[in-house]
């Protein structure tokens, strides 16, 4: 429960997640109790089974690409406490404060990179019509037939690109979520 | 002469404390009756923890002020507390604002690089909070009570609150402990003789009296070992024939629900220890004890139910549709199985209140010797019981309906969450089918050529 973890949780540790993920001590022993309540191994890690036993994420049509993601921080498979911090504080809600703030680990930089490596599957930077067609399909399954999502796919990359190589890099990315709510879709209200 | 008084004393010596555990305990459980000796102890105890979570309090704005976040200090203590330890640790967004924008019209619209954003933050949400896994650990408590299995380190906080623990640790392993082990051993003993007595009479209407009684008085003396203290509400609505279905938090709900009425059992056969209790419960009443590994037993089941309800002069039969033991903050699925049998359905919520001690049994993490030991150290079993009105089946309507319109119910009397999952996912991971719902659900709104 939330007060045995914090005992496991050393004070300078908190402290350290605090400056980096802005995140309130009340936040980090909470969440810290959350985590070891999924890590069934008790390794101090999670792995993507950990994560993907959550009922309502094992359901989530892009709950894979989210816990990929997560994976993304850590190295062989496995994600510490720091790590899942991070990749949490990235949906903290933005201060209106701190919007010009481009460094923040959640400014509207960050939140929008998130969402880019969603779809950059093979981690080059850049989304191909192929990554983009992949992605769609996680999102509809079977019902949309195959020629209909290619055609969606093939707007998708026409609108974006900007460049003509066909595909979007994150600079590409950014611009055509210039008028999309990022800020406020990408944010969850972690309760103090 | 001298003796003769020697040998007295210590006779009454001896005798006293069995005369007064038999005077005050054993006697008005037997015949049901409160003294209400539990109901001062459970106040004098809500003193105790008020105290304890004042000292907490203390200690935790102290800290705050040593720390460098001082920022957060409340003006009001009692609030910023219930704030501190709320339940939830996000505020969830409107889960369905996919279902939203659908029932606009048919407001289709073209594919947006923008769509993984809501997949991404329910994904978060899941991952920081999410409402089925929690069901299967232990609920949070908004303050401590004194024992470490809710909350260790506050034991440490201040000495007061460590003198405090300890005495309370020592009450209830040295004093609670051994007087509730004798009144389980009690009661399993009487139960044990009398059934074995009633087995020999013959099968009628006096047997099936005496054999209630029986029951009642046990279950009684065997609530009194974990100091429960249940309070029943409607109980004209107490189930007269039928299927009794409650939700279920723990093995306890059986003596709970015991205490106030006889009830027909349903379950798979043991060995050991619990086998022999329910060889001894079939002696004297007719109880449905099944093998859940022969699937071909499961009609049989089905049709020994039937039969059951069938007979008037058989007890209620009482079913926890839930199939597996939740932490008493929600409803989880019912199973359809006992609502195709027929016959009335006796809805029954059961919400313990778990500031005295947490009656959920995590079956995953201990087994049931220890969890039975917590139970038993624990400082008491509150909860409250509430006889629903009866409910049928409705013309057309399928079991799976009603089982949801029960359990919808339930949760509503009980102040329970009605949750739609299934609590076998406690063991299992969730069906694909669920994906494939919220896969069609997006691309229904989808534009296509």
């Amino acid at each position: 429960m939330g007060s045995r973890a914090s005992l496991l949780l050393r004070q300078e540790e908190i402290e350290e997640i605090q400056r980096e993920t802005g995140f309130s001590h009340n936040q980090i022993t909470r969440l810290y109790s959350r985590f070891t309540s999924l890590d069934k191994s008790q390794n101090g890690a999670l792995s993507r089974e950990d994560l993907l036993r959550i009922p309502e994420l094992a359901i989530n049509p892009l709950g894979e690409r989210v816990v990929q993601l997560f994976f993304l921080e850590g190295e062989d498979e496995q994600v510490n406490f720091r790590q899942y911090m991070r990749t949490l504080a990235r949906f903290r809600p933005l201060d209106p404060s701190q919007k010009n703030d481009k460094e923040g680990v959640n400014s509207r930089e960050k939140k929008l990179e998130f969402a880019f490596r969603m779809y950059d599957l093979d981690q080059d930077n850049r989304i191909s019509r192929d990554e983009v067609l992949q992605v769609l399909r996680m999102m509809v399954g079977v019902n949309i037939s195959e020629e209909q999502l290619g055609s969606i796919a093939d707007r998708t990359i026409l609108e974006a690109d900007t460049d003509g190589d066909q595909r979007i890099s994150f600079e590409e990315f950014c611009k055509a979520m210039e008028r999309s709510e990022v800020e406020q879709k990408m944010s969850v209200r972690f309760l103090d | 002469m001298a003796d003769a008084f020697v040998i007295l004393t210590v006779i009454s010596v001896f005798l006293l404390p069995v005369l007064g555990f038999a005077l005050l305990i054993l006697i008005p459980a037997a015949v049901g009756v409160s003294l209400g000796i539990r109901k001062l102890y459970l106040k004098v105890l809500l003193r105790v923890f008020e105290f304890a979570t004042n000292r907490i309090q203390q200690h935790d704005s102290r800290q705050d002020l040593n720390g460098n976040r001082g920022e957060q200090l409340p003006d009001n203590n009692a609030a910023a507390l219930k704030d501190k330890n709320s339940v939830a640790l996000i505020q969830e967004e409107e889960r369905t604002t996919l279902k939203k924008v659908r029932s606009f019209g048919t407001l289709r619209r073209e594919f947006e690089l923008s769509d993984c954003y809501h997949f991404c933050r329910q994904g978060i949400e899941a991952i920081a909070d999410d409402s089925v896994t929690k069901c299967f650990s232990a609920a949070e408590l908004p303050s401590w009570n004194l024992l470490t299995r809710t909350n260790t380190h506050y034991e440490f906080v201040s000495m007061r609150l460590t003198i405090l623990w300890v005495i309370g640790f020592l009450f209830r392993y040295c004093c609670l402990l051994p007087m509730r082990l004798l009144l389980a051993t009690v009661s399993i003993g009487i139960f044990m003789v009398a059934t074995a007595t009633l087995s020999i009479l013959p099968n009628n209407s006096h047997k099936r009296h005496v054999s209630k009684y029986v029951s009642l008085m046990c279950y009684r003396i065997l609530a009194r070992a974990f100091s429960a203290v249940v309070t029943y509400h409607n109980k004209e609505n107490r189930a007269k024939g039928g299927i009794c279905v409650a939700n279920h938090t723990s093995p306890i709900d059986v003596i709970i629900l015991a205490c106030d009425a006889c009830y027909a059992m349903v379950g798979q056969v043991h060995g050991g220890f619990t086998g022999m209790i329910q060889r001894a419960m079939s002696r004297s009443e007719a109880h449905i004890w099944f093998q859940r590994s022969e699937s071909k037993d499961r009609q049989a089941v089905s049709n020994r139910l039937k039969e059951h309800v069938s007979d008037p002069d058989k007890l209620p039969i009482l079913i926890f549709p839930e199939g597996t033991c939740i932490n008493n903050t929600s409803v989880m699925m019912f199973k359809k199985g006992s609502f195709e049998v027929g016959g009335t359905i006796y809805p029954v919520a059961i919400k313990y209140d778990a500031r005295f001690g947490d009656a959920f049994w995590n079956s995953s993490k201990y087994n049931m010797i220890q969890y039975l030991l917590h139970m038993m150290t624990s400082w008491a079993i509150v909860c409250d019981v509430w006889y629903l009105p009866p409910m049928h089946r409705k013309e057309g309507e399928y079991a799976v309906e009603f089982a949801n319109r029960v359990k919808h119910e339930i949760a509503q009397k009980g102040g329970l969450v009605d949750l739609l999952w299934d609590g076998q996912l406690k063991r299992m991971t969730v069906k694909e089918d669920f994906k494939k719902e919220q896969q069609k659900e997006y691309s229904k709104l989808l534009k296509v050529e």
